[in-house]
């Protein structure tokens, strides 16, 4: 979900661009949109990643870290107070029985993961290893934590904004609140704020959501079958999508949210089998990564390179802020919208205090980052912005380096992972990218096919062509989503403190009890 | 209030007529014994979905809801109060073993009645069919009819 990605990865899609276009007017015809896009959007893609003055600190990420750091201390430390409530909600304790058959809390929360667990944990992470060194994972993780806090702000204001429907089905996410919460409050700017957050929307379920995810399960299958026409990848996704998300075949997607969470549980037992194995070495690895947290162990830009890295990983990684959870959740069936925000809190912490932290681990302990035994020093590339690995790698191929040390055979399972997490991410952005449409035209079988058939279409774009501009603008929708969603979230936070001290004091009291089974 | 309850577990199909038909026969030897109809719809909390299946899922529980009433619950509880029975039908989502015990505790029954499936597939052999998680698990006498 992330520009920074499409350079360590992309490497592998540019090589097997040749091969993609064999026609050479058609390299042309991308150079030429490539050209075009940039032109046309350079400034805005600039403005969303442009850096803070006399650093290589994007302000966004910063806009990010600042709102979860507020909403951590506005609501108390949220994420520690209600941790073990969350996990309690999550196994059902507090669900009414009569509503056995209406959405779980578990399945909001897995919906919602499935659409955050992706690339970000597995290729995002060996690039915020690579260049920032291990100590970026310490900025990562507490980042993380932070980031729990404006999911539990924008989860409960999603399921309190929603609007349910008289045929029974809900809608709900950033454009629900925005308009009706500010309303509620007497704040202008409702209606327009939802406006911009929708179109931004669509830009990053096309771009972020779809043609990047595209783009990177055809390098990663490319790299393991060998080259071939992307456009071919392309077609076959968006049949496989098609199918989905047109034609309704819901076994494809029951098949895919089924074994998605399998390969996620497979990637944490194999990066737990590594470390067991190689038990020695953790407490050496978490040295390395406190110490290199406060001194960068000779990486590029030292203790502020890893910081940066470590935060831009994480903000990247579980899209706390950026709204999009907001919409997966909020189809829970609760009376309180606080227990989907408690409950939404759990997000984070598994997409990056977790996964994120286990791939981090591994590529420590693995030894694919080369150090200089003498100095204990990282040894970093010639043109030294990262840090030498093995076999020179990055991105996802550094991840499957450093598995592979552990386990020969992980790579082919890596690869699966990837374009089923790729998969998975796709029809969970389709969805959000539909919502936005859908409130800014209108509900209707014509508008939603027609949106669904041009998302269907930029999968093939996405994997046939190398449009870094196409993709760059993209990502930097998503990160647009952003500024509008924690401008609202800033406006509407009273209303959630509102709601979590009456929940909080009614489940004190007793008033709310668990039900017993 | 009749003095004694019998849960009968209906599947909709043949093995679920064949312990209604068992357990009318049974409350009308007890004599002052009310029949609980239970069918379950299949539903784990627990299981994945994908978003669009949230945001039908209310919609579609209804739907199911209704489906099961008309289709089994109404004839099976006319065919038992034409009869001359006490009955009542329950229509639930959940686990079929699980919501079967939970009823008979509910309405302090004195046994479970269910019709026997034959065990078929992978899954019946690794888990065991539903009758036999319920006699295993049940907190009341389970009657199994073949």
């Amino acid at each position: 979900m992330n520009k920074f990605l499409t350079t360590g990865l992309g490497a592998a899609a540019a090589s097997a661009l040749p091969a993609i276009v064999s026609a050479q007017e058609a390299v042309g015809m991308d150079q030429r949109i490539n050209e075009i896009f940039a032109a046309s959007t350079g400034w805005f893609v600039n403005l969303i990643f442009m850096s803070l003055p006399g650093t290589n600190f994007p302000w966004i990420v910063l806009w990010l870290v600042v709102a979860a750091s507020v909403f951590t201390i506005y609501f108390g430390f949220i994420q520690i107070k209600a941790f073990a409530h969350a996990i309690s909600l999550v196994k059902g304790d507090y669900s009414d029985p009569n509503d056995a058959g209406e959405v779980s809390h578990f399945q909001a929360l897995t919906t919602a993961l499935s659409g955050t667990v992706g690339l970000g944990n597995i290729a995002g992470v060996a690039v915020a290893v690579g260049i920032g060194g291990p100590g970026a994972t310490f900025w990562m993780i507490l980042a993380g934590l932070l980031g729990m806090a404006s999911k539990f702000t924008e989860c409960t204001l999603g399921v309190k904004y929603r609007n349910e429907y008289p045929d029974g089905t809900v809608s709900g996410g950033p454009m629900y609140y925005m308009t009706k919460g500010f309303k509620e409050r007497g704040l202008p700017l409702g209606g327009f704020l939802a406006i911009v957050f929708s179109i931004f929307t669509i830009g990053g379920a096309l771009g972020g959501g779809n043609m990047f995810q595209a783009n990177q399960a055809h390098a990663q299958i490319s790299g393991i079958v060998g080259n071939y026409p992307g456009w071919l990848t392309g077609i076959i996704f968006a049949a496989v999508v098609f199918a989905v998300i047109v034609g309704g075949i819901k076994s494809i997607a029951q098949v895919t949210e089924k074994v998605v969470p399998f390969m996620g549980i497979l990637y944490v037992a194999a990066a737990l089998v590594i470390l067991i194995v190689e038990y020695d070495k953790i407490g050496w690895a978490f040295g390395q990564i406190f110490e290199g947290a406060f001194t960068g162990l000779g990486v590029a830009g030292g203790f502020v390179g890893a910081l940066i890295q470590g935060f831009k990983r994480a903000a990247f990684s579980n899209e706390a802020g950026v709204g999009s959870a907001a919409i997966a959740h909020s189809a829970v069936r609760t009376k309180e919208p606080v227990t989907e925000g408690v409950v939404s809190l759990l997000e984070p912490f598994i997409d990056t205090v977790v996964i994120c932290t286990m791939t981090a681990l591994v590529i420590t302990i693995s030894g694919v980052l080369l150090m200089d035994p003498a100095t204990g020093q990282f040894i970093l590339n010639e043109a030294g912005t990262s840090i030498q690995t093995v076999d020179g790698s990055s991105g996802v191929q550094l991840t499957s380096a450093a598995f592979a040390v552990g386990f020969s055979w992980f790579p082919y399972v890596l690869a699966v992972a990837v374009v089923l997490f790729a998969f998975s991410t796709m029809i969970s952005w389709s969805y959000y990218g539909l919502k936005a449409w859908t409130y800014l035209f209108g509900e209707g079988k014509t508008k939603e096919i027609i949106f669904k058939l041009i998302f269907c279409f930029f999968i093939i774009v996405g994997a046939a062509a190398d449009l870094g501009a196409v993709i760059d603008f993209s990502d930097a929708m998503i990160f647009a989503m952003a500024v509008v969603n924690i401008t609202a979230l800033y406006c509407l936070m009273p209303i959630v403190k509102r709601e979590m001290n009456s929940y909080f004091s009614r489940l004190k009291s007793g008033e709310l009890k668990k039900f017993v089974k | 209030m009749s003095k004694a309850t019998i849960i009968v577990g209906l599947d909709g199909g043949e093995a679920g007529n064949r312990a209604l038909t068992f357990a009318c026969g049974q409350a009308k030897l007890i004599g002052d014994c009310a029949l609980k109809l239970v069918y379950v719809i299949e539903w784990s909390p627990f299981s994945f979905q994908t978003s669009e299946e949230n945001e039908q899922r209310h919609k579609r529980r209804e739907e199911e809801l209704s489906q099961a009433r008309t289709r089994i619950m109404d004839p099976a509880v006319k065919e038992v109060t034409d009869s001359g029975l006490a009955v009542e039908g329950i229509v639930r989502h959940g686990d079929v073993a699980d919501i079967l015990d939970d009823m008979a505790k509910k309405h302090s029954a004195q046994q479970i009645v269910v019709g026997r499936v034959g065990l078929r597939g992978l899954k019946e052999r690794m888990f065991g069919g539903v009758t036999g998680r319920l006699a295993v698990a049940s907190s009341v006498p389970v009657t199994i009819i073949p």
